[in-house]
C-alpha cells in the first residue's frame, strides 16, 4: 500500500526502527575517494532521512552488511573456542533494484551451495529490504541487458519527491508505522531504469575454451590486480581465512573470514608455492567468466547484476561491460583456431 | 539453529610419524565417516588453517600427513603425542573404492600425492580378493623425500610396487626415473576395463594421463585429485573454484571425463 509522508514524520519511523534494527542506506563520506578531490558514497548507519544520499550511485554496495569486510567467527583459547556473538539488532537496508537482485545470488553461494553458513544465515534472516527507485539510469549501469533493473520482492519501497517520502509498504508489520506517520496514501508505482547508455551482449555457445583467446592478453599489462572491481561488487562472495592473536597473550585469538579478491596475488596460491593464476589476464578471464558464464552454468542465471561499480571504480578505466562485448569475437577466434 | 560448520573440533594426537626431514604423519583421534581422498582442514589457531588430504584411515582415528611449508604447517610440527590440533571436516567426495574393485588397478602418485591415494593402497593391501591386479607406481625427487617406507616394504609383498626418484644421489635401493616412464611396459589383462588413479603435482598429471591414454586405458576409467586452495571446504570463498566446478565439493576426486575439462 502507498504512503506520503514528509522529512518529520519519515524520521519518527525510522527513529521506531532503530529500536529493532540498524537502519543501513548510502551515506556521503567526505573525502573517502581514491582521488582527494572526490567523496564517497559508500553503506552506513543513518538515523534521519537526510542522510541519505539518493541521487547517485554508490561506490560501493550494501554486501559489507551481510558479508562484513572482515568477520570474527570465534575466539579461541589453546584448547576451547567460543562462537562470535551476533549483532544485538537485526538491519533494514535502502538498495537499489540492481543490488538487490545482487541479494539473490549472495544467497545462491552462503545458503544453496554446499551446506548453509551459519554466519550468513543468521544475520540474513533478520534483515529487511527497502527499494530505492530509480528514476533514471547512472552512468556505465546495464542493468536492463540483465534484466536486473526491475524487482518487486520488497519489504517496502522509497523514492524521495519534492522534499516528500513516497512509500509503498509490503510488510505487514510495519503497517500501522506508516499509517500513523504518513499525510496521504496515493498509490506509488516503484520507479526503474528502463534505459541505459551502457549495452552488452552475452553470446551463447561460449565454451572453457575461451580461454585461450588472445583478448585476455591486454590485461596482463593494463590490469594492475589491485581487486577494487571485487570489492565493489555486489555478487563478489569470495574470502579468506585470517587469526589474529592477541598481543599480551599469544595463545588466545580469533579466527576471521576477510574479502578476498580473485585478482588480488595469493588467491590460488597453495602451500608450497603452486599458484595457479599467475597473469592478470588470466585472472581477469576467471572474474569475466565467473560473471557471465560459469555461474549460470550451475546455477541458471547470471551473476552480475550490471551494477557497473566495477567500471566506475578501476584505476586503470578498465571496461568490464567492454570485456563481455569482446566475448563474441573471442569465441570465433578460438574455432577459427581450432579448425586450423 | 543450523550447525557451525566453522568451529573446529579438539583432536588428539596418538602417533607421530617422522618420514623425512619436513613431512610427518599425525595420528589424530577421530570418530565418524572418512574416506580416502577427503580432507579436513586442520587450524593452529593464531596461524590458520589449512586443508589436508586423509592418508589412513584407523579404527577411531585418522592419518594426515602434513608438510613443513608455510606458517601454519611450521606451528604443526612442535607438535607431540598427547597435544591436542584444532580440525574440522572430513571435506571433498573422496574415493568411492567399489568403482575399483573386481579390477586391474594402477596407482600413479607423485610425492605428496601418496597421502590421498594410500587409503585405496592400504585397502587392496588388505583384500587382495577384490582386486584382479594392483599395481602401484610411485615417484619422489630423491630418496631422502619417500614418504611412508615402512608401508613399502609391507605393500611389495601384496602387489606390484614400483618405487621411483628423479634422482638417487648414490643410493642404490629404488628405480631412477619419471613415474611416466613405467606406463608403456605396465602389464595389463585387459587394458580396456583397467582402472587408474593419478595423483600428484598438475605437470606429473598431465604427462602421467596422457601416457595411460597412450596405453590404450579410457578416459573414463581414468580418475585424478586435485590440490587447490582451500579456505573453508564448503563452497563458500570461492579459492578452489575452476569454471563452475568447487574442488571442495564437487572433488577433489575426478573422474577424467570431467577433470580433465578443469583449466584454472
Ligand atoms: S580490472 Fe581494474 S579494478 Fe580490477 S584489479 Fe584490474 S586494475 Fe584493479
Ligand atoms: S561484475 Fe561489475 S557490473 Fe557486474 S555486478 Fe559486479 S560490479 Fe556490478
Ligand atoms: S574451499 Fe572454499 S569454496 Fe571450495
Amino acid at each position: 500500500m502507498g504512503y506520503c509522508l514528509d522529512q518529520a514524520g519519515f524520521n519518527q519511523i525510522l527513529n521506531e526502527w532503530s529500536k529493532e534494527y540498524f537502519v543501513y542506506a548510502p551515506k556521503l563520506f567526505k573525502d573517502g575517494g581514491s582521488f582527494s578531490d572526490t567523496d564517497r558514497i559508500r553503506y552506513g548507519e543513518i538515523h534521519t532521512v537526510e542522510e541519505i544520499v539518493f541521487d547517485r550511485k554508490s561506490d560501493y554496495s550494501y554486501k559489507e552488511i551481510l558479508l562484513p569486510l572482515s568477520q570474527t567467527l570465534f575466539f579461541f583459547t589453546d584448547d576451547m573456542v567460543k562462537e562470535a556473538d551476533l549483532p544485538k539488532k537485526g538491519a533494514v537496508i535502502l538498495l537499489r533494484s540492481c543490488d538487490l537482485h545482487a541479494v539473490k545470488r549472495l544467497d545462491e553461494i552462503y545458503l544453496q551451495n554446499g551446506c548453509e553458513d551459519y554466519y550468513y544465515k543468521r544475520l540474513r534472516d533478520r534483515v529487511k529490504f527497502i527499494l530505492i527507485g530509480c528514476q533514471h539510469s547512472f552512468e556505465n549501469c546495464f542493468c536492463v541487458d540483465m534484466g536486473t533493473n526491475r524487482i518487486d520482492n520488497y519489504d517496502a519501497y522509497i523514492e524521495m519527491k519534492n522534499g516528500e517520502i513516497y512509500v509503498d509498504n509490503h510488510n505487514d508489520v510495519w503497517k500501522p508505522l506508516f499509517t500513523t506517520y504518513s499525510r496521504r496514501t496515493p498509490e506509488v508505482i516503484p520507479a526503474y531504469a528502463t534505459e541505459n547508455k551502457t549495452h552488452i551482449h552475452i553470446p551463447d555457445g561460449i565454451t572453457p575454451d575461451i580461454a585461450h583467446s588472445k583478448i585476455w592478453d591486454e590485461y596482463d599489462s593494463r590490469c594492475i590486480n589491485c581487486g577494487r572491481c571485487n570489492f565493489v561488487c555486489p555478487t563478489c562472495t569470495c574470502f579468506t581465512m585470517q587469526d589474529i592473536f592477541y598481543v599480551d597473550n599469544g595463545k588466545v585469538g580469533e579466527r576471521r573470514r576477510v574479502w578476498a579478491s580473485c585478482m588480488v596475488d595469493g588467491f590460488t596460491d597453495v602451500a608450497g608455492g603452486g599458484c595457479y593464476r599467475k597473469k592478470n589476464g588470466q585472472r581477469m578471464r576467471f572474474k569475466v567468466l565467473h560473471k557471465v558464464y560459469d555461474y549460470k552454468k550451475r546455477n541458471g542465471y547470471h551473476m552480475c547484476v550490471g551494477c557497473g561499480r566495477c567500471d566506475d571504480i578501476c584505476p586503470e578505466y578498465i571496461s568490464f561491460s567492454n570485456s563481455i562485448n569482446k566475448l563474441d569475437a573471442a569465441i570465433k577466434e578460438v574455432s577459427i583456431n581450432a579448425v586450423k | 539453529m543450523q550447525s557451525n560448520e566453522y568451529l573446529p573440533f579438539l583432536s588428539e594426537i596418538k602417533a607421530v610419524i617422522k618420514h623425512t626431514d619436513i613431512e610427518y604423519t599425525f595420528r589424530l583421534t577421530y570418530e565418524g565417516n572418512v574416506k580416502p581422498g577427503q580432507f579436513f582442514e586442520v587450524s593452529i589457531p593464531k596461524y590458520g588453517e589449512a586443508p589436508i588430504s586423509v592418508s589412513g584411515i584407523g579404527s577411531g582415528t585418522v592419518d594426515l600427513t602434513i608438510r613443513r611449508v608455510g606458517k601454519v604447517t611450521n606451528e604443526i610440527f612442535e607438535r607431540y603425542v598427547g597435544d591436542k590440533l584444532f580440525m574440522r571436516g572430513p571435506y571433498g567426495n573422496g574415493f568411492d573404492i567399489d568403482s575399483y574393485k573386481e579390477k586391474e588397478l594402477v596407482v600413479i602418485a607423485g610425492g605428496t600425492g601418496l597421502s590421498p591415494v594410500k587409503g585405496i593402497v592400504d585397502y587392496f593391501c588388505s583384500h587382495s580378493q577384490d582386486t584382479k591386479g594392483m599395481t602401484l607406481i610411485a615417484g619422489f625427487k630423491t630418496p631422502k623425500d619417500i614418504l611412508f617406507r615402512e608401508e613399502f616394504v609391507h605393500w611389495q609383498q601384496k602387489m606390484n610396487v614400483i618405487l621411483t626418484v628423479d634422482s638417487a644421489e648414490n643410493d642404490t635401493t629404488c628405480k631412477v626415473g619419471l613415474v611416466t616412464e613405467y606406463i608403456p611396459q605396465l602389464h595389463l589383462n585387459n587394458v580396456n576395463e583397467a582402472a587408474a588413479i593419478v595423483v600428484g603435482p598438475p605437470m606429473m598429471m598431465k604427462f602421467t594421463t596422457q601416457g595411460l591414454l597412450k596405453r590404450g586405458f579410457h578416459e573414463e576409467n581414468i580418475w585424478i585429485s586435485h590440490e587447490r586452495k582451500m579456505c573453508c571446504g564448503i563452497g563458500k570463498c570461492g579459492h578452489c573454484k575452476i569454471d563452475d566446478t568447487y574442488v571442495c565439493l564437487d572433488g577433489p576426486v575426478f573422474n577424467f571425463v570431467k577433470g580433465r575439462q578443469l583449466l584454472d
